[in-house]
């Protein structure tokens, strides 16, 4: 297929590799943001490809697996609702609250309807005028847009039973407060691709700038991963720290302005609580006023109650960099992908599944 | 999550398409690509373009990959 097995050709990752063996003479600790690297460094056998000065570790890239125990409980919660269709991506229905889940809560009897976009709740919602549709709004810079769009797009086809339980998510916040504490040293970040589709690469350059950690946005096949690494070590190796973009067929530097201007038009920043990680200012995204009343946390009375973390689970550390699945005493024995005990083995980019189904013989 | 796909776009109709993805035909938004023409490939997030593949940077990124490999030989 046309831009995907282009980038998987192993005589070019070959010439990819060489080079990085050649270039690279400092021990280094990259971390790939997104879980969709993950995805790819795992499936394709990255890490174990590249030289020993190179350490890998994954950071908090994966919005079901940073969405807080309390906000999978308010979801929850709304589904035990009467009238109330919950429509949501599919990843989210597995993942366990302090109580339960979305597929507990279906079994039960809760309405819970996985969709493959926004289109498809809006869809519901016009189909079924006596219940209330709500839609999960997880995702972060990438997806957000999609959510706006269904936001005014219900305002233009004046449906009045459509909401959104915004949960969203911004990158660059996050990661200023990861390296702020200091807790895990980077010498260079993969930078997420399709946040920066919408973004941009200049949101990063504080990174650059102020932490002098060089930054390259990759794509996700395996030739963009290893040009990203190989732009990476040239950096470091020239004692340089910018922004660059390995991945410039999806990605301008400016992003997707007409995305952009949609966010902008719909949501205002505001904290947002991540897991393992806390609360971190302007890094959610709520409706702003004029979009109240498609507001499901205002529309509706949710009442949780009290939230619990799982014991012994250690996802939180996980999505900080500062522990490995194989850290974790319930990793591949009371947690897998078929019951899953935290989060990061749920999701299919989570960390934990990643090392779960391709990890092989890595020890971290 | 963040997983998008390149589709070719076949046909437009206001503000939606149909794209193939290997294969099979998709109805997508455009939204977020106001600027997609039909031969275009679009980057699908979750039914949405956010993106038209820069198609001549993919092809200069693949020209520089190989240089690369001929390089390292």
């Amino acid at each position: 297929m046309k831009f995907i097995t282009e980038f998987r050709q192993s005589e070019l990752a070959e010439g990819l590799i060489s080079q990085i063996h050649r270039k690279s003479k400092t021990p280094v600790r990259f971390m790939e943001f997104c879980g969709g690297h993950t995805v790819t460094i795992f499936r394709y056998g990255i890490r174990q490809l590249l030289p020993e000065t190179i350490e890998m570790v994954s950071g908090p890239g994966c919005p079901v697996c940073v969405t807080a125990n309390a906000d999978l409980d308010k979801a929850i919660a709304l589904s035990r609702m009467p009238d109330i269709i919950i429509t949501t991506f599919g990843d989210m229905i597995k993942v366990p609250g302090s109580y339960s889940s979305l597929q507990k809560a279906k079994a039960d009897g809760a309405d819970v309807r996985m969709v493959y976009s926004t289109m498809d709740a809006l869809k519901i919602a016009e189909e079924n005028h006596d219940k209330s549709v709500v839609f999960l709004g997880i995702g972060f810079e990438t997806t957000a847009p999609t959510i706006a769009a269904s936001v005014l797009q219900a305002e233009e086809r004046g449906i009045k039973n459509y909401y959104v339980l915004s949960m969203h998510k911004l990158c660059p916040p996050v990661i200023r407060t990861l390296l702020d504490s200091g807790e895990v040293k980077l010498h260079g970040l993969i930078c997420p691709g399709h946040v920066s589709t919408v973004i941009g690469s200049h949101p990063w350059e504080f990174i650059a700038r102020d932490y002098g950690i060089p930054c390259v946005v990759s794509g996700f096949e395996p030739l963009d991963v290893l040009q990203c690494v190989a732009m990476l070590v040239e950096q470091v190796e020239n004692g340089e720290s910018k922004v660059e973009i390995a991945y410039r067929r999806g990605v301008r530097p400016e992003g997707n302005q007409e995305a952009l201007k949609l966010i902008g038009q719909t949501f205002k920043p505001c904290p947002t609580e991540w897991r393992g990680i806390g609360n971190v200012p302007d890094s959610g995204l709520k409706l702003k006023n004029k979009y109240q009343s498609f507001d499901a946390e205002l529309a509706f009375d949710i009442d949780p109650g009290p939230t619990y973390e799982p014991a012994g689970c250690i996802c939180g550390d996980i999505l900080r960099g500062v522990k490995t699945p194989a850290d974790c005493n319930l990793f591949g024995k009371a947690c897998t992908p078929e019951n899953p005990v935290g989060p990061c083995m749920v999701s299919s980019e989570g960390s934990c599944s990643a090392y779960y189904l391709y990890g092989g013989n890595l020890e971290g | 999550m963040c997983l998008a796909i390149p589709a070719l776009i076949k046909s437009i109709e206001d503000k939606e398409a149909d794209v193939e993805i290997g294969g099979i035909t998709r109805r997508i938004s455009l939204w977020l690509t106001p600027e997609a023409k039909v031969g275009d490939y679009a980057l699908v997030h979750t039914g949405y373009a956010i993106n038209i593949l820069d198609q001549e940077e993919g092809e200069e990124t693949l020209r520089l990959l190989r240089e690369i490999a001929k390089a390292e030989e």
